[in-house]
């Protein structure tokens, strides 16, 4: 019976135990983009994204996507993401600092 | 959670036994204390994954074990051999990492018990894990190409780890002779950075074009196709018209032996006797994840690609150039990307959720010289049990392209190896 109390109140740390994860979990893709587009101000050529009007990134992102948004390599990953998913990166993006 | 606080420890219990019915299994074999996660390889991967895992949950315990006290880069490396940067600019420290609370040991892992969750370090003390994370990257393999060991790589340099072997091949390149000739062998896939012996024979080119212009240089290939190829060859034409060879496999590029002695590359279809030659050897992910159980029979790790976690060794994630990524090429970009995934997916874990599918990017640059760059990108997401290329999206760099967006590429270049390193190391 102790061995089973034990057992319980390990299981209840565990579920108390979860981060706030659900509230800065990056959708898929998002955290792939600090590899090359700076967290913090820096003089690189490549914006950086952190704190940027989400809207502005998805217009970029379907810019990129239908061509009309001249790039180098931009258009060819903009490709890999759905309108759903870039509007979901972006407000991500948006929300950090 | 300050309401853990408020509660008597028989509420504790009763409100316990309530979630536990509720709650996710198996559950992470952590109780009073935090999870322990321990990290392997003081790389791109690791560091990333190590800090990510920190950010993402600052009560994880984690610990990078990692016996170098200075991270020397390859990405840019090609450029020290070629005289254009030095290698104090690919050096890295772990300062930083110390100091956002991942606990950094300077040994070597030597031994793992995935049964007992424990790694062994080389000064015979052990650390306890709830995860492992093995980011360990390649080892060469000097048991592939007869003749090619250790010490004939000290005549013959693979220059495919950064450090001592840049500056031996760039000291022999500064001491040929104008109208010498510099062989490159290249390996069969897959290897660390596909792109990285024909951006290196651009640069060696662009070197020996401005210091040694009777100078050749011949690609002996043990593949018929290789990344960016058609980029690489009109820049080749273009650049260093008459100076680079490519031998494929079919043409007889294979290099089965060497013979240090005479600095001689042997194929089946003849011997080349180099001034400068450039071994870059078959690999394998390093040892370690052989030694955790987590290799398979071609020498690297299978991977679950939502978890990064080994097919064949629970508990132990496996990113970077020693994983089995599917269309993610082994690649600095693809190691950090990786590890933030890996990390996430392990916090999730270890809370007892189950991790979403990813997406996950690559971007790999290459210079043919300072001031022209080209570049290759993907999109991937776990399809089939590995990580594929998500269709329409990614490719190349354009083959017909004016100077100027190649002399952007080589500014984005240089801004993604400050942006990345910035990332992972500062």
């Amino acid at each position: 019976m102790k061995a089973l109390r034990v057992a319980i109140a390990l299981a209840a740390v565990a579920v108390w135990y979860q981060p706030s994860l659900a509230a800065s979990d990056p959708p898929p893709g998002a955290a792939s983009c600090s590899g090359c587009h700076p967290a913090g101000a820096t003089a690189s050529p490549i914006s950086r994204l952190y704190g940027r009007d989400a809207a502005d990134i998805v217009k970029a992102m379907a810019g990129f996507r239908d061509g009309s948004l001249p790039a180098t390599v931009m258009n060819r990953i903009a490709k890999g993401f759905t309108d759903d998913e870039s509007r979901a990166i972006a407000v991500w993006l948006a929300a950090q600092n | 959670m300050a309401i853990r606080h408020r509660i008597s420890r028989r509420e504790f219990c009763r409100v316990g036994a309530g979630a536990a019915a509720t709650a996710a299994f198996p559950l992470p074999a952590f109780a009073q204390s935090a999870a322990r996660v321990v990290v392997i390889g003081g790389g791109f991967g690791g560091v990333s994954c190590a800090r990510a895992l920190k950010q993402i949950d600052p009560k994880l315990q984690v610990t990078l074990v990692e016996p170098n006290k200075t991270f020397i880069a390859c990405p840019f490396s090609n450029n020290v051999i070629a005289g254009l940067r030095s290698i104090e600019e690919q050096q890295f420290d772990y300062d930083k990492i110390a100091a956002g609370g991942v606990t950094v040991v300077a040994q070597a892992a030597t031994a793992i018990d995935a049964a007992a969750r424990t790694v062994g370090l080389a000064d015979g003390t052990s650390l306890g894990y709830d995860r492992l994370v093995l980011s360990p990257g390649v080892d060469l393999r000097f048991d592939a190409l007869q003749g090619y060991d250790e010490a004939a790589a000290a005549k013959m340099p693979h220059a495919w780890k950064a450090g001592e072997q840049t500056l031996l091949l760039r000291k022999q390149l500064e001491a040929m002779d104008d109208g010498g000739l510099v062989v490159i062998a290249a390996p069969a896939n897959p290897f660390r950075c596909p792109p990285g012996p024909y951006e290196r024979a651009c640069l060696i080119a662009y070197y020996l074009k401005t210091k040694k212009p009777r100078s050749k240089l011949i690609i002996l290939d043990a593949k018929d196709t290789f990344s960016k190829q058609r980029l690489f060859q009109n820049a080749w034409k273009e650049l260093y018209p008459g100076m680079v060879e490519w031998v494929s496999l079919s043409q007889g590029g294979k290099v089965n032996a060497v013979d240090p002695a005479t600095n001689t590359l042997i194929t089946d279809f003849g011997n080349h006797t180099a001034k400068v030659a450039n071994v870059i050897p078959p690999q394998r992910a390093g040892r370690i994840a052989t030694i955790a159980g987590a290799t398979d029979r071609t020498g690297w790790c299978a991977i679950d690609p939502v978890t990064f976690e080994s097919k064949s060794a629970p508990n132990i994630h496996v990113i970077g150039d020693a994983c089995i990524a599917g269309g993610m090429p082994k690649s600095a970009f693809s190691a950090n990307a990786q590890a933030k995934t890996c990390a996430r997916a392990i916090a999730t874990l270890l809370s007892g959720g189950s991790p979403a599918a990813p997406k996950l990017i690559n971007t790999c640059y290459s210079l043919a010289a300072p001031d022209y760059g080209i570049s290759i990108a993907g999109v991937y997401q776990p399809k089939n049990g590995l990580l594929a290329d998500v269709e329409g999206a990614g490719g190349v760099s354009p083959l017909e392209a004016p100077r100027d967006v190649r002399a952007r590429e080589a500014d984005y270049a240089q801004s993604w190896f400050a942006t990345i390193t910035a990332e992972v190391f500062g």
